[in-house]
C-alpha cells in the first residue's frame, strides 16, 4: 500500500492535534451572516446605485428650492414690479438702479423678469412646486384607486375580475386630453358659482382646468396601476405560502393584508415613483397649451408656454422651465428604475 | 499535454458576486480515460456541476479560474478562447441538463434543434443532416422519427424530451458526454429507461461519461469510478466498489448510512449527517466537513488534510487516515 | 386502533377547458378510498400525475372535492351526499345520504395540518421565522399574552432543532433543511393530531433528508401524531410508513403493510416501481434484473379506458381495456386493483 507521506513537509503537528474536537470548537465555525430585512437589503442596494442616488439628491434639491426657499424669498409670484419688464438675468431696471443708488438693498433678479415685470426666479420656483404637487397628488390618487381596483379584481377573480378588467379596457380607449378639455368647459360655469360660496375660494384660484385635470386623473389614469397590481397579486395568490396560510385557517382579510399587500409593496413604490414623472409631464404639456393652471399661478409648463413668443429675445425664459421639467422627470424616472432594481424580488439570489 | 481524455489538476474556481467571492472549487484533481464512466456525487454547493462546466468554458463571468490546469482531448482549457470553446461544444464534448422542460427551446421544432447542431459542426447539407437526425432519434429509442422531428418540445413527455436531449448531445459523436443530473426531474420508471438507454449508447458509441448526481443508487448501477465532492473539494475518489464497500471519508460513510434501503428488512433508524452544508462565501479553513463530522479532531478545524492514497485509484483527504501514519512516524 | 381519517370515494376533477357537453376535466383523483388509523403513518406513493398530492390537499379541504365523503375522528366533515353508506356489518345501507355537508374548517385546522414540499416557496419571504410560526398561534388565539406567544414560539423552534436566535431572521437566511424545519414548527404550533406531509423531503439535499425523516419519526412518537406521508421516493416511504398506498393516474392500485408491499406485492405497477428504484449497492445493482416499463405515463386529461395502467402493463388484455378493476381485499389488510392477480402470483 503506497502511502505518500506529506508529513515530511508539515512542520507543527503534535499528538494533541489528533485529539477529538469539542462541540464548542466545532460550533464556533458555524456563524450565521448578519440578519438583513427586506428594507435594509433593498436600501443597501439602492445606495450602491450611483445614478439613483444622484437623482435622489437632485429631487431633494428641487424640492428644497420649490418648497422651502420661496418662504425666504423677497418676491412673490404674482408681484408685478413696475418698469422692470423683460429684464435679463441679474439685470436691474432703471427704477431699481435708482433705488440702489439711494442706498436700498434690492434683491437681484437671478433669472430676470418676465414681460409683466414678475421676478422669474420665484415664478420658476413656484412653478416647479405646482408641478411637483400635481405629480405627487396625482400619483397618490392613482395609487389608491389603482391598487384597490387591482387587488379586488385579482383576489376575488371570476365575474368581479372580468367586470373590472373590461372597465379598464374601455377606459384605455378614452382620449384623455379631449376629456380634460370637454370636462373643464363643462364645469367652468358651475365651478365659478361654487367658488363664490364661503370656504370654496380656493377653487377659483386653482381654476376649472386644474380641477378637471385632477378629476380626469382620478377617473382615467388609475388603470395602469390597476393592471400592475392585479398581475402581481394574481401571481402572489398562487404562492405556496398563501396556501399555507389558508391551511392554517387564515381569513381572506388576513391573507390580503399580511401576505399579498406586503409582498406587493416593492412594486407599489416603484410604480408610484414612475407614475410621478408621467403625471408631471401630462400637467406640463396641458399647461403649456394653456389648458392647465389658471393665471397668474405658474407651472413650469405654462411658463414655457408663455415664453415661446419672446423666445428669440429672451431665450432663458423658455429654456429654464423646460430644462427643469426635463430634470425633474429624468430624476424621478432614474430613481424609479433604481428602486425597481433594488427591491425587485426576482433579482434576489 | 496529457495522456488522458480529461485531466484536471488542482483546479480552483471562484465566482465573484456582489455578495463576495464564492469559492466554488478549491483544488479539484482527477483524470478520465476514453470510454470510462465517472460519477461525481455531491450535494448542492459541492461544486459537482461547476467542475464539468468549467471544462466546457461555461463558467465565464462572474466565474473565474483562479488556479490549476485543465486538459481535455488535447486542448489546454485554460488558454482557450470563446471561439475555440464554441467549436468544441456539441462536437467533442456534449452536455445533457437536468430539466428537459427548460433546456429545449420551446419555439423551435425538435428537428430544427437537432439539425442545428449537426450543421454547425459538420459539413453535412440540410438533407443529410435530416437523415442523420432520424437516425439519432431511432438510436435513442424514439419511434416514428419523421413525426417527432416536426413536433415541438411541449408536445412530448418528459422522458421523450430527455431522449431528444441525448440525441442532440450525441449528434456529433462526442468523446465525452457530461450528464448533469439527467434523471432527477423524471419519474423513477422513466429514469430507469433513460439510464438503460445511456448505458446501451455508451456500449455502442464508446464515449466517456461524467455522471453528475446526488443519487448514490444511480452511480452504484452505472459508474466505474466515483468522485465524492463536498464544498469544492473531492473528499474521496475511487472505484465504485471502493466507495461503497471501503469508504474512507466520514462524509462518504455518512451518505451511505443515511440512505433508506428498499431491501432493508427491519425498521432501522436512519443515521443522518448532522449539521448543515457549508456557506461557500465563508468556507472555513481546515476541512470543510469538520463541523459535521463525528470524529472531528482539533487539527481538522485548523488545516485542510493532505491526500492519502490507498492504491493508485482510491484516495481521500482526511486527517483520520493520516493519524496512523503520524503515530507510526512519531514512534521512530 | 380506531380510524382517525376515513376517505370514501374521493374524486377531484379540475376543469380543463371546453363548454357544456364538451367540458374536459383532469381527473386528478378518481374514486379513492382509504382509512388512516390513529397514530399510524400511511404512505402514499406514485409518480407525477398520479394524484397523491391532490389527495392529500383535498383531504384537508384545501381544494373542495368534486365528490366523496371525508370523516375525521368519527365526524363527517365533507359529504357530497351521493356516497354509499356502509353499515357496521359491511353491507350497503343506502346509496347516499342525499344531504351535502361541508363543515366550517376553522376548528379542524387545529387538528389537521400540512407540511409542504417546497421550503423556499412555503414561507412568506417578508415575515420573520418567529412571525411565520406565530401566525398559527394568532389565528387560533392560542397565546394569552405576548410573552406567552414568544415562549410558545421558542419552544416550537427548539422542538425542531432551531434556537431562539433564529426567531428574528428571515427565511432567505436559512438553508433548505432549516426552512423545512420552520414549516414543520408552523404545522406543530396548533398542536395538531394529524399531519399531511406533502413530499416534505423531496427538495432537500440527501444528507439533510435523513435528519428530517428522523425528526418526523421522533415527533410522531413524542406527540402521538398520525401522518399521511406523500412522496415519490418509495425507499423513504417504506422506511417511515406503517402502511403504503400506491397510486397511478388518479387511482389506488395497491394498499398494504410496508413489509407486505415491499416483499409480497401483487400489482404489476408496484412490481415495476420497486424494481426501477436504483439500489445504492453495486453488487446488488449489477445482479438485479430490472423490469423496465415501456412507454410513458399517459396524460391525466385522457386516461386509458378500463384499467389506467394497461398501456404499460405486460399482462394487459381486452378485459383490462373494457373493465376498470375493482379495488378489493386480496389478503388481510392487503388491497389491490387488477384483473390478473392470479397470474402474477
Amino acid at each position: 500500500m503506497e502511502n505518500k507521506n506529506p508529513l515530511s513537509f508539515q512542520l507543527d503537528l503534535t499528538p494533541e492535534d489528533f485529539l477529538p474536537a469539542t462541540n464548542d470548537e466545532k460550533e464556533s465555525l458555524v456563524i450565521m451572516r448578519e440578519s438583513v430585512s427586506f428594507w435594509k437589503d433593498g436600501f443597501r442596494r439602492l445606495k450602491k446605485n450611483k445614478i439613483a442616488m444622484v437623482s435622489l439628491v437632485v429631487i431633494i434639491l428641487v424640492m428644497f428650492f420649490s418648497f422651502i426657499v420661496p418662504f425666504f424669498y423677497p418676491y412673490t409670484y404674482e408681484q408685478q414690479i413696475k418698469g422692470a419688464n423683460n429684464l435679463k438675468p441679474m439685470q436691474y431696471s432703471e427704477q431699481e438702479l435708482q433705488q440702489k443708488d439711494a442706498g436700498e438693498n434690492i434683491f437681484p433678479h437671478f433669472l430676470g423678469t418676465d414681460n409683466q415685470g414678475r421676478d422669474y426666479a420665484i415664478r420658476v420656483m413656484i412653478g416647479s412646486r405646482i408641478s411637483l404637487i400635481v405629480g405627487l397628488v396625482a400619483a397618490v390618487i392613482i395609487l389608491f384607486i389603482g391598487s384597490f381596483m387591482g387587488s379586488v379584481a385579482a383576489f376575488f377573480g371570476g365575474v368581479v375580475d372580468m367586470v373590472i378588467m373590461r372597465i379598464v379596457d374601455i377606459i384605455y380607449t378614452v382620449p384623455d386630453v379631449l376629456l380634460i378639455i370637454l370636462l373643464s368647459s363643462a364645469i367652468k360655469a358651475p365651478l365659478t358659482d361654487l367658488a363664490t360660496k364661503p370656504g370654496f375660494g380656493w377653487l377659483q384660484k386653482l381654476g376649472p382646468n386644474m380641477i378637471s385635470i385632477f378629476i380626469v386623473f382620478a377617473l382615467l389614469y388609475w388603470v395602469g396601476m390597476a393592471r400592475m397590481v392585479r398581475s402581481q397579486i394574481l401571481t402572489l395568490k398562487q404562492s405556496e405560502y398563501v396556501t399555507a396560510a389558508r391551511a392554517l385557517g387564515a381569513s381572506s382579510g388576513r391573507i390580503i393584508k399580511k401576505h399579498l399587500l406586503t409582498n406587493c409593496i416593492g412594486t407599489l413604490i416603484v410604480t408610484t415613483t414612475l407614475q410621478i414623472p408621467s403625471s408631471i409631464f401630462t400637467e406640463s404639456f396641458l399647461s403649456f397649451l394653456g389648458l392647465g393652471v389658471q393665471v397668474p399661478m405658474p407651472s413650469l409648463g405654462s411658463l414655457a408656454g408663455s415664453a415661446i413668443n419672446g423666445f428669440m429675445s429672451n431665450p432663458h425664459l423658455l429654456f429654464i422651465p423646460a430644462l427643469l421639467i426635463s430634470l425633474i422627470i429624468l430624476s424621478f424616472n432614474l430613481l424609479g428604475d433604481g428602486l425597481r432594481d433594488a427591491f425587485d424580488p426576482k433579482l434576489k439570489n | 499535454m496529457s495522456d488522458y481524455l480529461v485531466e484536471i489538476k488542482d483546479e480552483r474556481l471562484s465566482f465573484f458576486t456582489p455578495a463576495g467571492e464564492v469559492k466554488a472549487l478549491n483544488g479539484v484533481s482527477f483524470h478520465l480515460n476514453e470510454g470510462e464512466i465517472l460519477g461525481i456525487v455531491g450535494e448542492s454547493g459541492s461544486g459537482k456541476s461547476v467542475t464539468s462546466y468549467s471544462l466546457m468554458g461555461l463558467t465565464a463571468y462572474p466565474g473565474k479560474l483562479v488556479g490549476g490546469d485543465l486538459y481535455f482531448n488535447g486542448h489546454h482549457i485554460n488558454e482557450m478562447s470563446e471561439k475555440d470553446f464554441q467549436k468544441m461544444r456539441g462536437n467533442e464534448v456534449s452536455l445533457i441538463f437536468q430539466d428537459p422542460m427548460t433546456s429545449l427551446n420551446p419555439v423551435y421544432t425538435i428537428g430544427n434543434q437537432i439539425i442545428e447542431v449537426i450543421t454547425l459542426h459538420t459539413d453535412k447539407t440540410k438533407a443529410e443532416a435530416y437523415e442523420r437526425a432520424k437516425e439519432l432519434l431511432t438510436l435513442v429509442g424514439i419511434n416514428e422519427p419523421e413525426k417527432r422531428l416536426k413536433q415541438y418540445p411541449h408536445e412530448l413527455s418528459g422522458g421523450m424530451r430527455q431522449r431528444v436531449m441525448i440525441a442532440i448531445a450525441l449528434a456529433c459523436e462526442p468523446k465525452l458526454l457530461i450528464a448533469d443530473e439527467p434523471t432527477t426531474a423524471l419519474d423513477v420508471t422513466i429514469q430507469a429507461q433513460i439510464l438503460e438507454l445511456m448505458m446501451e449508447l455508451k456500449e455502442k458509441l464508446g464515449m466517456a461519461i461524467i455522471m453528475i448526481t446526488h443519487d448514490l443508487g444511480i452511480v452504484a448501477a452505472t459508474c466505474e469510478k466515483i468522485a465524492v465532492m463536498y464544498a469544492g473539494h473531492i473528499v474521496e475518489y475511487g472505484t465504485t466498489d471502493d466507495i461503497f464497500y471501503r469508504p474512507k471519508h466520514e462524509y462518504t460513510k455518512g451518505l451511505i448510512r443515511s440512505i433508506p434501503r428498499m431491501d432493508a428488512e427491519d425498521h432501522e433508524r436512519l443515521i443522518p449527517i448532522e449539521g448543515t452544508p457549508v456557506d461557500m462565501l465563508n468556507p472555513p479553513k481546515g476541512c470543510p466537513f469538520a463541523s459535521r463530522c463525528d470524529s472531528c479532531m482539533k487539527i481538522c478545524l485548523r488545516q485542510m488534510p493532505p491526500v492519502t492514497h490507498f492504491d493508485d485509484v482510491h484516495y481521500t483527504q482526511c486527517w483520520l487516515n493520516q493519524k496512523a501514519e503520524f503515530e507510526a512516524q512519531n514512534k521512530k | 386502533m380506531s380510524d382517525l381519517v376515513k376517505v370514501e370515494h374521493l374524486k377531484q376533477y379540475f376543469p380543463a377547458g371546453g363548454f357544456g357537453k364538451n367540458k374536459k376535466f383532469v381527473k386528478a383523483v378518481d374514486d379513492v378510498s382509504f382509512t388512516i388509523k390513529k397514530g399510524e403513518t400511511l404512505g402514499l406513493v406514485g409518480e407525477s400525475g398520479c394524484g397523491k398530492t391532490t389527495t392529500g390537499r383535498s383531504l384537508i379541504r384545501l381544494y373542495e372535492p368534486t365528490a366523496g365523503r371525508i370523516t375525521y375522528d368519527g365526524k363527517v366533515i365533507y359529504d357530497t351526499g351521493d356516497i354509499p353508506v356502509i353499515g357496521d356489518d359491511g353491507k350497503v345501507v343506502s346509496q347516499g345520504t342525499g344531504k351535502k355537508i361541508a363543515v366550517d374548517m376553522l376548528p379542524y385546522r387545529r387538528k389537521m395540518q400540512i407540511v409542504f414540499q417546497d421550503p423556499y416557496a412555503s414561507l412568506d419571504p417578508r415575515m420573520t421565522v418567529g412571525d411565520i410560526i406565530g401566525e398559527a398561534i394568532d389565528i387560533h388565539k392560542l397565546a394569552s399574552s405576548p410573552e406567552d406567544r414568544y415562549n410558545q414560539i421558542i419552544t416550537l423552534l427548539s422542538r425542531v432543532g432551531l434556537n431562539s436566535e433564529h426567531a428574528n431572521r428571515y427565511p432567505h437566511e436559512f438553508s433548505g433543511g432549516q426552512r423545512q424545519r420552520v414549516g414543520i414548527a408552523r404545522a406543530l404550533a396548533v398542536n395538531p393530531e394529524f399531519i399531511v406531509c406533502d413530499e416534505p423531503i423531496s427538495a432537500l439535499d440527501v444528507s439533510i433528508q435523513a435528519q428530517v425523516v428522523n425528526m418526523f419519526e421522533d415527533l410522531q412518537e413524542s406527540m402521538g401524531l398520525t401522518y399521511l406521508f406523500i412522496a415519490h421516493d418509495l425507499s423513504v416511504v417504506k422506511h417511515i410508513s406503517d402502511r403504503i398506498g400506491v397510486m397511478y393516474l388518479g387511482k389506488l392500485v395497491e394498499l398494504a403493510d410496508s413489509y407486505e408491499l415491499a416483499f409480497h406485492n401483487v400489482h404489476p405497477y408496484t412490481r415495476s416501481l420497486i424494481s426501477a428504484i436504483p439500489i445504492a449497492d453495486p453488487i446488488t445493482a449489477r445482479k438485479s434484473k430490472r423490469i423496465v416499463l415501456e412507454g410513458d405515463v399517459p396524460s391525466p386529461l385522457n386516461p386509458p379506458s378500463g384499467c389506467h395502467f394497461r398501456t404499460r402493463c405486460p399482462y394487459a388484455d381486452e378485459r383490462c381495456a373494457a373493465e376498470d378493476p375493482e379495488f378489493k381485499e386480496v389478503s388481510k389488510g392487503h388491497f389491490a386493483a387488477c384483473h390478473h392477480l392470479d397470474k402474477l402470483n
